[in-house]
């Protein structure tokens, strides 16, 4: 692996999506967004709304750059460009380690927006502030973004890569802690929940907004988070293949 | 004459049944522009993966410069041009140039100067800050010639690198190919056009994943004792049935 290379494919994506305003604008702003529609939807409710709040932010950067990685490194393995570079003196680490470190990069942008507007405009409170709810949403968008690259490997088209969020991250949304709380869920769920990668991001965030210290559940949830997320990478670079 | 690439008994499987390549062994020289030449869908943008190191061999053997094809070292040595142009549609050309360029392992001093003399060669100075995607389908595919051109590789394998090109284009191209040749470098050109044939100085004609022949244009058609390239593929084909 070359760090020379893997910065170039970093800058590479991200001037990719600087010609591409739109689709910058719709993964920094609609998050915001929503958020602040939910504050209204709950207009009646602002503690309940207090609660749910940090756990979306634990879920919207995810989704978001799941969405984003998966198409744009789809579009990699189908427009030819990949069957280019995996002829050229390059490692497929500077590829894989160069995408997520652009998207990183993005989600640490959005999660900075979003968690700056959810705590500071719309005045909701956590016990453990600011700083360890980013944290924890850039682990959240990491995440999202590693199993944004690993999934594109199971699309064809452009088309299947916006469906695979319904069977990938939709039933991890459902169990993770946020509609029901999971001790509530049938026990065969609660196993569930206890191995999808998400509901460790929202639990994380529950720690962050119940607890005013740094807790060792709020740590082994980021190890969790990070772990998966490299696991993801490791599975990514495994499907990018030098021969087919 | 120096062997470029040595193709031994090479079969292919594409899925579980369909035979692309089919025992095919052909010897392709130094400095010499090689035409694969055959119908759309005979095995030859096959062929060109399986020499780039794309592709994975069923059985038989490929060597470039007598190392096995898609190792390591051979990895500056040969350039490869798909068929679709494959360049990243929202960058910029200069933009695309740099980024192949940089990944190819080229100096950062090098690559400005080399950026410069690929514009020039493939005549897109005044689209160099253009988007890609803003080009025409030919402007497109000289973006993606000049990817295939960085470093000066000695083995170029393009895949109808002319197709959808205007005829003064084309006729640009091919005497820059001829350059090429002349400074040494080895070019593999893949078409379907037989007019294109008869520029090149070896042909290997393909069809059905099989070899039909291989020789200069001349010698074919002294071979089967026709005037043009044309016309010994059609008699090829007869004899074959």
């Amino acid at each position: 692996m070359s760090v020379r290379k893997t910065l170039a494919t970093t800058k590479r994506v991200l001037k990719q999506l600087s010609h591409d305003p739109r689709s910058l604008a719709l993964v920094l702003l609609v998050p915001l967004l929503l958020i602040t529609l939910l504050r209204y939807v709950f207009d009646g409710q602002p503690q309940l709304f207090n609660s749910l709040a940090p756990m979306i932010l634990g879920i919207f950067p995810l989704l978001f750059m799941f969405l984003i990685t998966s198409i744009a490194t789809l579009r990699e393995r189908t427009s030819g460009t990949l069957d280019r570079l995996m002829t050229e003196p390059i490692s497929k680490g500077d590829l894989i380690f160069g995408y997520a470190l652009a998207f990183s990069l993005v989600g640490f942008v959005q999660a900075c927006l979003a968690s700056l507007v959810t705590l500071g405009l719309l005045d909701v409170s956590v016990m453990g502030g600011t700083v360890p709810v980013i944290i924890t949403a850039v682990f959240a968008s990491f995440l999202g973004t590693t199993l944004g690259l690993f999934v594109s490997a199971f699309a064809r088209n452009e088309f299947q890569a916006v469906q695979l969020v319904m069977p990938i991250i939709m039933p991890q949304v459902l169990l993770c802690g946020l509609f029901v709380a999971r001790d509530q869920m049938a026990t065969v769920l609660q196993w569930l929940a206890d191995v999808f990668p998400v509901t460790y991001a929202v639990d994380a965030m529950t720690q962050v907004s119940r607890h005013a210290n740094w807790t060792g559940e709020l740590t082994r949830d980021l190890i969790v988070i990070g772990g998966c997320g490299v696991a993801a990478l490791v599975l990514g670079a495994a499907t990018i293949r030098r021969q087919e | 004459m120096e062997t470029a690439v040595n193709i031994q008994r090479v079969s292919v499987l594409l899925g579980k049944r369909f035979r692309a390549l089919d025992n095919v062994s052909v010897s392709l020289p130094q400095g010499k522009i090689i035409g694969f030449i055959g119908p759309s869908g005979a095995g030859k943008t096959t062929l060109i993966r399986s020499i780039v190191g794309r592709q994975k061999l069923a059985s038989g053997s490929i060597d470039i410069f007598d190392m096995p094809a898609g190792s390591k070292r051979l990895r500056r040595m040969v350039s490869y041009m798909t068929q679709e142009a494959s360049v990243y549609s929202d960058l910029t050309v200069t933009q695309n140039l740099e980024y192949f360029a940089t990944m190819l392992g080229l100096d950062r001093s090098a690559i400005k100067p080399e950026v410069a003399r690929l514009l020039q060669t493939v005549d897109l100075q005044t689209q160099k800050n253009q988007l890609v995607e803003n080009l025409s389908g030919g402007q497109k595919q000289r973006v993606s010639l000049a990817i295939a051109l960085i470093g000066n590789p000695r083995l170029l394998v393009l895949d109808e690198p002319t197709v959808g090109l205007d005829p003064l284009l084309r006729e640009e191209l091919w005497s820059l190919f001829r350059r090429l040749t002349g400074e040494g470098a080895t070019l593999i050109v893949s078409s379907h056009v037989m007019d294109e044939a008869e520029r090149c100085d070896e042909l290997v004609l393909i069809r059905n994943g099989q070899l039909l022949a291989q020789g200069s244009p001349k010698q074919l058609c002294e071979q089967t004792g026709t005037h043009s390239v044309e016309q010994s593929f059609l008699k090829l084909i007869g004899e074959n049935k």
